[in-house]
């Protein structure tokens, strides 16, 4: 193995005298009291190497011996993953001893002594490529296929498959030859570089299916669709985290990977307790089943919060692979940039705007763009969505990471100060929001048979009511309540129902919190057709009161189960209201 | 460490730092120059640089540099209760030296799966706080206050209302009224035996307000992990903390972001803040923080880079229309709130909660509609009226009553200002505790 000893020494930058050659972004180990201690190479200038340190560099000395692993960073890719809690770099957080992290401290990702059930799924004699399914294991749920491994090129024979049975991860399961007669043993286990792509599939196509969330001003106003991406940025406290956890919490995927990188240890508590209680609402199992999370909180090492996107992201190409739909959460990609920022810092490097690397927006658009939905060689198809979540300094979204990251981006839900201010959550702009499935073709013909016939325009127009309500909002506090025509606080106060019984949703209330799509259609339509209506009142003050009594009606509906007995009680009462509200209001249908 | 190593030929010293040439000196390890204390922070070959606490006044390329084999460290034991101690955890009370595990500050996180849920309620009996911004045991958030407000005055109240074993302050560039004020204080309350302080004030050198908050930290731990007790860490002015951060950044040449403030500032802070926690043994570490803000400004890098490490943030507010000190229910938050509200507080809580703010922000568009010079109606007129009220009888700082009454209190607004349907709260709720019989506006 090529070796090398430790030159230098600042905060997490380790200097190295290499003894041999060494790869750009290969890890190396350093020696220090006992322990191994975990680092990538950063530089390479002749002998001279750069390395960021995943630990604290407080127990190393001068001279230290390092090891070259002539490896990438990897994850291990097996049954197993799911329902576990890693750190940034796959080790398994629970199977860690003591209280405290202790400094290079690892734990195996998989679990070597789990029996899982083999079914094969191909027949000696088969010819196979990287990434087709050999067999299938039960893991938890969820079918898990074991694949050709990805690192293998060209076409394969299968020699031999184990027959349906227990077996252990690092069993062999089958053996294949290579066209020039190489033997290959492939386990359930094997490796992969995070840096890079898994690209074991037929081709990459555009999104064009809604991906239900269950949150109204996403999937009815913004939809997000499968294999598509998306990002939430906003000033602290606006509801980033809540809403991430919303959409995890009720979002109809196989599979969920959460990363939380560079945030609260706190909020990842919340998942850790909360997901093993939930249900799924899409299969009836508890959430944990089906997810995985990766915590690199913000007083973990900073250098591994790029990693732990990067593993997040390769944990879900993985299962991408076993044609299941997959959603990834990353909260904080700000705190990644930041992580990259400290180092380029520390490097001395010529910095781009902000301080922050100028190969940020390239490498913002080569994560977002290893989303998407793909076919497999075998015709099936799977899917990874991915959301970010993105912290502007200051608040201010004209800042390198927002900037970087709406380029790639298709999706947009900024969230607003003013709107947490008034506890009007989700603090979604409706208006400075998008999302721009709405304008492809292919979705818009999707949603017409999976939703209803003019969905998109139907939304659309639902949008225009809402910029119309506050340019007439801007009106009467431009002229006062009495010198603008009656119509424009009709205006104003349908936008108004809009924001309160469509936007704002509980994320708190059991009911509210998760809207199926059925349920969306059918407020939707209500909603539209109450904004189509035209009402005749004498005074401006009639307008408010009569549309806070449909809000406070709306809302009641909003919190009982659909068409539940009292869903319906209220709906009577919304029908009443606006068939009969006072003598003074004429209602035409 | 059996022995000392000791150097005597300094190459280059800078304002701040000092670089000579020595063997087996390890980043963050803490050294004397000239006995002042300093702190390796590079390590390039022999090439050690140092980094002077106090500055590097006085000191000559001869002077003695002893490195002490360990970095900063702390001696915890029981003996800390009661004490006051400065940034390097030396007595500055006059009382004997500590004794006890040497611990090096700045210790490992704490392992996230092996976190607890923060769920106790941590009562103080400001309204402001129990009911808008409801905070638990082991949470972190930080009052934001311009310097004119009286923050800490306001942190001292809270300390001392809060159900706390150990409270740990660490002083930052506190002026020394501020430091007398909170001895006073503690020594007053009776509580001396269970307070440590760490302190710094403004006549100390700025860098060693660095060291000030990982002590406390450090202190805390050992209370709350080894004896299982609930902590309440103070510290103020958080603001001072990452002013010197800066300093140091700048003196090292270092490539400032946003303010003037270095790149790692969010990491540095997050580093201390992240120490709150709530063990599943029962014990618990809460910090609040004062972070002074300048002319109310929270986009500022310091401000900013709290709001989002921190559990929430507690702005204080002038409010001229009644003359006092209010927590500003807007711009306001406590993240662990839900944890508690309408579970281990009554269950009408997160609605009458969210009532009163909305309908306060009602209040404040007619105030500008006011001041704008339009006609208010009605409406207007009753959200005015009720927003006074709601200031004076829950708002203010000076509010100290139990949260069942501050819900009470909450319902009897409602009922004297509004109308059934313009509350908006859910139906069940509203018919257990609306009493129509009390609507002043039916
Ligand atoms: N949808 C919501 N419903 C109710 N309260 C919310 C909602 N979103 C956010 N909040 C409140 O705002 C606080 C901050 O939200 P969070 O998601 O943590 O903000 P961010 O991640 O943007 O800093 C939460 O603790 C909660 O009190
Ligand atoms: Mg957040």
């Amino acid at each position: 193995m090529n070796t090398g000893k430790v030159t230098g020494v600042i905060s997490n930058l380790i200097f190295i005298e290499a003894h041999g050659a060494v790869t750009q972004n290969e890890i190396c180990l350093i020696h220090s009291e006992n322990k191994q201690l975990m680092a990538e190479v950063i530089r390479v200038t002749g002998t001279q190497v750069s390395a960021q340190l995943f630990e604290t560099s407080m127990t190393i000395k001068m001279g230290s011996l390092v090891d070259f692993t002539g490896r990438m960073l990897e994850v291990e890719l097996g049954p197993g993953i799911l329902s576990k809690k890693y750190d940034g770099l796959q080790n398994d957080l629970t199977k860690m001893s003591g209280l405290f992290i202790e400094i290079g401290q690892t734990t195996p990702p998989l679990d070597s002594d789990v029996y899982y059930n083999f079914t094969p799924l191909i027949q000696p004699g088969e010819t196979v490529h990287a990434g087709d399914w050999l067999g299938s294991v039960k893991e938890n749920w969820i079918d898990h296929k074991i694949m050709v491994p990805f690192v293998l090129k060209g076409a394969y024979t299968v020699v031999s498959v184990v027959k349906k049975g227990d077996y252990l991860i690092n069993d062999v399961m089958a053996v294949l030859t290579s066209e020039k007669d190489e033997k290959i043993e492939v386990t359930m286990v094997q490796k992969w570089p995070v840096k890079r792509a898994i690209n074991a599939f037929q081709q990459k196509i555009r999104p064009h299916k809604i991906l239900q969330t269950g949150l109204r001003v996403i999937d009815t106003l913004n939809p997000m669709a499968e294999g598509g991406t998306g990002y939430i940025p906003g000033p602290f406290g606006t509801g980033k985290t809540v809403l991430q956890q919303a959409i995890a919490k009720n979002s109809k995927a196989d599979v969920l990977i959460v990363v939380a990188c560079g945030e609260r240890a706190n909020e990842v508590v919340e998942i850790f307790t909360e997901f093993p209680k939930l249900t799924d609402p899409d299969t009836g199992r508890t959430l944990d089943d089906k997810t995985t999370i990766i915590c690199n909180t913000s007083n973990m090492p900073v250098a591994a919060r790029e990693a732990s996107v990067y593993v997040g992201m390769t944990l879900a190409e993985y299962y991408r692979a076993m044609g299941l739909k997959v959603l990834i959460l990353a909260d904080s990609t700000s705190r990644w940039a930041q992580a990259l920022r400290e180092m380029s810092n520390r490097m001395e490097e010529l910095p781009g705007p902000d301080a922050f690397p100028v190969e940020l927006p390239a490498t913002i658009a080569n994560f977002y763009s290893r989303a998407g939905i793909t076919q497999l060689n075998n015709g099936a198809w799977g899917s990874v969505t991915f959301i970010g979540t993105v912290s502007p300094a200051g608040g201010n979204f004209k800042e390198p990471v927002t900037e970087s990251t709406s380029k790639v981006a298709r999706c947009f839900y900024a969230l607003s100060q003013k709107r947490a201010d008034a506890k009007r959550y989700p603090a979604i702009d409706p208006i400075a929001s998008y999302s721009k499935y709405l304008d492809y073709p292919e979705f818009v013909e999707n949603t017409d048979t999976s939703l209803q016939k003019g969905w998109v325009a139907l939304v659309k127009k639902c949008k225009d009511l809402i910029r119309n309500g506050l340019e007439a909002r801007d009106q009467i506090s431009i002229l006062g309540d009495d010198a603008v025509p009656v119509e424009y606080h009709v205006v104003f106060w349908k936008s108004e129902m809009i924001d309160f019984a469509l936007i704002q949703q509980d994320s708190f209330d059991d009911v509210d919190m998760n809207n199926s799509l059925e349920r969306q259609r059918y407020m939707f339509n209500k909603l539209m057709d109450i904004g189509d209506m035209e009402f005749t009142f004498t005074e401006f003050e009639e307008v408010a009161t009569f549309f806070k009594q449909l809000i406070n009606i709306l809302k009641q509906m909003n919190y009982a189960p659909f068409d539940s007995a009292q869903f319906k009680k209220h709906k009577k009462e919304l029908d009443k209201a606006l068939l009969h509200n006072g003598e003074k209001m004429v209602t035409q249908l | 460490m059996g022995f000392k190593r000791i150097y005597t030929k300094i190459s280059n010293i800078t304002k701040a730092t000092c670089t000579l040439k020595a063997e087996g000196a390890r980043f963050g390890e803490l050294a004397k120059v000239n006995g002042m204390p300093a702190q390796v922070i590079s390590v390039m070959g022999e090439d050690v640089t140092l980094q002077v606490f106090s500055g590097t006044e006085g000191i000559s390329s001869h002077s003695d540099v002893i490195f002490t084999g360990s970095p900063p460290i702390l001696k915890v034991s029981d003996l800390l209760a009661g004490r006051f101690l400065n940034g390097y955890g030396e007595p500055i009370d006059g009382g004997p030296e500590l004794r006890g595990e040497t611990r090096a500050i700045k210790g490992n996180a704490v392992n996230p799966v092996k976190r607890s849920k923060p769920s106790t309620l941590l009562a103080t009996g400001i309204a402001g706080i129990d009911l808008n911004n409801t905070l638990v045991t082991g949470q972190k958030i930080p009052f934001f206050a311009d310097p004119d407000q009286p923050y800490n005055q306001v942190l001292a109240e809270v300390a001392m209302r809060a159900e706390a074993d150990k409270i740990i302050l660490g002083g930052m560039g506190l002026s020394n009224d501020d430091y007398l004020f909170f001895k006073n204080t503690f020594s007053k309350a009776g509580v001396l035996n269970k307070i440590v302080c760490f302190i710094n004030t403004s006549e100390n050198p700025p860098l060693e307000r660095l060291l000030i908050p990982d002590m406390a930290c450090t202190a805390a731990e050992y209370f709350a992990n080894d004896q299982k007790q609930k902590v309440l860490v103070l510290l103020t002015d958080m603001t001072l903390y990452a002013d010197a951060l800066a300093i140091v950044a700048n003196k090292m040449d270092q490539i400032p972001s946003k303010d003037s403030m270095p790149g790692s500032l969010y990491s540095d802070l997050a580093s201390i803040y992240e120490k709150s926690v709530q063990f599943a043994h029962g014990g618990s570490i809460t910090i609040i923080a004062v972070t002074t803000l300048n002319e109310g400004d929270i986009t500022h890098a310091i401000p900013d880079n709290t709001g989002y490490i921190t559990e929430g943030q507690l702005f204080l507010k002038q409010d001229a229309d009644i003359g006092k000190v209010i927590i500003d229910p807007f711009r306001s938050l406590s993240r662990l709130k839900q944890n508690v509200i309408g579970k281990k507080t009554r269950e009408d809580h997160p609605q009458v909660m969210n009532a009163l703010v909305r309908l306060y922000a009602d209040a404040m568009d007619a105030k500008t509609k006011k001041e704008n010079g339009f006609d208010l109606n009605e409406y207007d007129k009753r959200c005015l009226a009720f927003a006074k009220d709601y200031s004076r009888k829950l708002l203010a700082v000076d509010v100290n009553i139990p949260i069942d009454q501050m819900l009470d209190t909450g319902w009897q607004l409602l009922q004297t200002y509004f109308k059934k349907f313009e509350v908006g709260i859910k139906e069940n709720i509203m018919d257990h505790y609306w009493d129509d019989e009390k609507t002043v506006n039916a």
